[in-house]
């Protein structure tokens, strides 16, 4: 009985995976390369003490998730309008240390538990603005001077983080009071808070991509610019919100890094901009802008996060993951490549 | 009369024209800070310690000309030079020859593999080359577990210390033209003569400059590119034997952060990612302010942490300026103008 209750459990799940992808060709791959990375790691890593499936592992993972997930999404969008911010990683990093320069000075010894909460309310809105005013640079150059957005974040990129080295003199700022890591280390039911946070900003960003105007002007923008320019929509305007929320994106995985690590300095995560760029591709995005779901991001980034926990468990070294990295970000665009190719002859065999 | 007034205009509208003004007045501001500044000591001291710099914006300029970014260059420069270390480690009896065309060979053949994958899968340049730049500079981390080299044999020692032009100084000890800064000097003009002079630089301006166009032009693209990714990979296989010698260690991290400067120099320079512009003598022009900025601050003693802003800063103010040119031009004469 329970039998046959699984397989036709199995066949719906079957019936349901080809419906999405279906609609989703780009991505279809996702959902089955996941599969296969879980089921295998769980395999390789099966009776040793770092078993995949541990409770310890999930919940290392799901207080990964948001950090790279938020940096991610600050890639993604402006890939969507055919540009790429290559200062998110700095951008977050300023952005954490103001936060941790703030929480170092203003809060006192021992505050009430009011007191305590305005500060901590005041230490986001502070840092949010911040990492707001940093997107704005960005989106002043690309979208009013003209830089293109390699350039300009590249620029953005060396002279914030050059900025923080300074601020901090290449010294790691740490020791924030216990009322501000609470975001970091809470948990409901075993789910983090920022995880939480991650989710609602996830559930916000589709709702703007998919409902509102900015979104559909954000598609746009990214690909055919002159028939944006010519139904009347200002692209520079466009382009200055999509480096804005960029850059507020960037502000909130702030929030999370200095809760979550209890340290801010100049040079945390160099090697996410890989990451992020890789996630959004892999997970659909084309980095010519115009395509590109959420949906698809969040599917790379739980692969790609699966994958490297899955690898740090098996003790391979950092170095092996960044190349990796690489190696998987050409292979997603090679197939992509083909992808495209084969719809253009299935479309050509059609007409 | 007209003409000449034509001329001198048109010398006055180039990009070269002010960044040499803007150089002359920094170098006359660090001179009255410290005058030592001007020795001819401090001058060829500063030739060679961007001969590195120098050369691979070259190799940069040339791709940044044809439209495209590469920012794998380090990684390839660090792992060029690696193999040549191990090489030259292992036996220091090793042919001169070898020691010379591995890391050539290397930066050619990494180079093109950026080429390659840009051109066939009509990817952006910029995503290509940040995953090569990850996979090459991982694989070799791995491969060489960061371990440093150096000991080199005597000849690749006194190499780089080999004067070609000498003067003596009032303290008796010798300075001048370095053999490193020679190589940079030679490869500086064979980058400006196939750029300006041959039909494969002229055709690299078209492509950058509209690769539409080129292609209806006749002209193949995949051999353009291959040219300029692998150009730069040549260059950063040489970039890397000069840097080698210079420092005489080599260590698997000690190039990245470089590409900083390199960028900086080159958009200084008057080259636009647009594709279609820059030229050899901007390029040298922004490496020598990089290097009188960077040389100024040691002067000065602006501690280290703040060199980044200050290359960041000058990065963000020449980016801005080449595109604020770029629109006032656009929208005086929508003609595209190959530079030079």
């Amino acid at each position: 009985m329970s039998k046959t209750n699984f397989s036709s459990h199995l066949q719906s799940v079957a019936r349901a995976y080809r419906l999405w992808a279906h609609h989703n060709i780009d991505i279809a791959v996702l959902p089955l390369m996941m599969v296969a990375v879980v089921i295998t790691f769980s395999l390789l890593t099966a009776g040793t003490r770092h078993f995949f499936l541990s409770g310890a592992n999930l919940s290392t993972i799901a207080f990964q998730i948001p950090i790279l997930g938020l940096l991610s999404l600050a890639m993604m969008i402006t890939m969507l309008t055919g540009g790429i911010n290559l200062a998110t990683i700095s951008t977050a990093n300023f952005t954490a240390v103001i936060m941790a320069l703030i929480l170092t000075h203003l809060f006192p010894e021992d505050p009430s538990s009011i007191s305590a909460f305005l500060l901590v309310l005041l230490t986001i809105i502070a840092g949010l603005a911040f990492s707001l005013l940093l997107g704005l640079i960005n989106g002043m150059l690309i979208a009013y001077i003209g830089v293109s957005p390699v350039l300009a974040t590249l620029g953005t990129m060396i002279f914030y983080e050059g900025l923080t080295l300074a601020i901090t003199k290449g010294f790691v700022l740490s020791n924030f009071p216990a009322q501000f890591l609470i975001i970091g280390i809470g948990t409901i039911f075993n789910i983090p808070y920022t995880l939480l946070v991650f989710i609602l900003v996830v559930a916000i960003l589709s709702i703007v991509l998919r409902r509102r105007p900015f979104g559909k002007q954000l598609y746009m923008v990214g690909s055919n610019e002159t028939a944006t320019h010519f139904s009347g929509i200002s692209i520079k305007k466009v382009l200055l919100k999509t480096y804005l929320l960029s850059g507020l994106l960037c502000g909130v995985a702030a929030v999370i890094l200095v809760a979550r690590f209890n340290s801010a300095n100049a040079r945390t995560g160099a090697s996410f901009l890989l990451l992020t760029v890789l996630i959004s591709v892999l997970g659909g995005t084309d980095p010519f802008g115009g395509f590109g779901k959420i949906s698809g991001l969040v599917l790379a980034l739980l692969t790609l996060q699966f994958l490297s926990s899955g690898l740090n468990l098996l003790g391979v070294t950092p170095f092996v993951a960044i190349s990796l990295w690489g190696i998987i970000l050409i292979g997603a665009i090679v197939y992509r490549f083909f992808r495209a190719k084969q719809r253009e002859k299935e479309s050509m065999g059609v007409a | 009369m007209a003409n000449v007034g034509n001329r001198i205009k048109h010398i006055f509208n180039r990009n070269e024209s002010y960044l040499l003004a803007v150089l002359i007045v920094l170098i006359i501001v660090v001179s009255l800070i410290n005058p030592k500044f001007l020795s001819g000591e401090n001058f060829f001291a500063i030739l060679r310690t961007y001969s590195f710099i120098g050369i691979l914006s070259i190799g940069f300029l040339m791709v940044l000309i044809s439209g495209g970014i590469d920012i794998s260059f380090t990684a390839t420069a660090t792992v060029a030079q690696y193999a040549m270390a191990v090489f030259l480690a292992a036996n220091p009896n090793v042919p001169i020859v070898m020691v010379i065309l591995v890391p050539i060979v290397i930066g050619i053949i990494l180079g093109s593999i950026n080429a390659f994958l840009i051109h066939f899968l009509k990817a952006p340049s910029i995503i290509i080359t940040i995953s090569t730049l990850n996979a090459y500079y991982g694989i070799l981390q791995f491969i060489s577990k960061g371990r440093w080299i150096y000991g080199f044999p005597q000849w690749f020692r006194d190499f780089p210390n080999i004067k070609l032009i000498q003067f003596l100084n009032e303290n008796g000890v010798y300075y001048g033209l370095s053999t490193i800064t020679a190589i940079w000097i030679v490869l500086l003009i064979a980058g400006a003569i196939v750029l300006r002079y041959s039909v494969l630089g002229r055709n690299i301006y078209a492509l950058g400059g509209d690769p539409k166009a080129a292609h209806r032009g006749g002209l193949n693209l995949f051999r353009l590119r291959l040219f300029c990714y692998s150009f730069m990979g040549f260059m950063a296989g040489i970039g890397a034997i000069v840097h080698a010698m210079v420092t005489q260690t080599v260590a698997p991290n000690a190039l990245l952060g470089q590409e900083f400067d390199v960028v900086t120099a080159v958009v200084l320079g008057g080259a636009s990612i647009f594709g279609g512009t820059g030229s050899v003598l901007g390029t040298v022009l922004g490496v020598g302010l990089v290097a009188v900025i960077k040389n100024a601050l040691t002067i000065v003693r602006v501690p280290e942490y703040w060199h980044q802003v200050f290359i960041g800063g000058v990065l963000l103010i020449s980016v801005v300026i080449t595109a604020t040119r770029t629109r006032l031009a656009r929208q005086k004469n929508r003609i595209i103008d190959v530079q030079n």
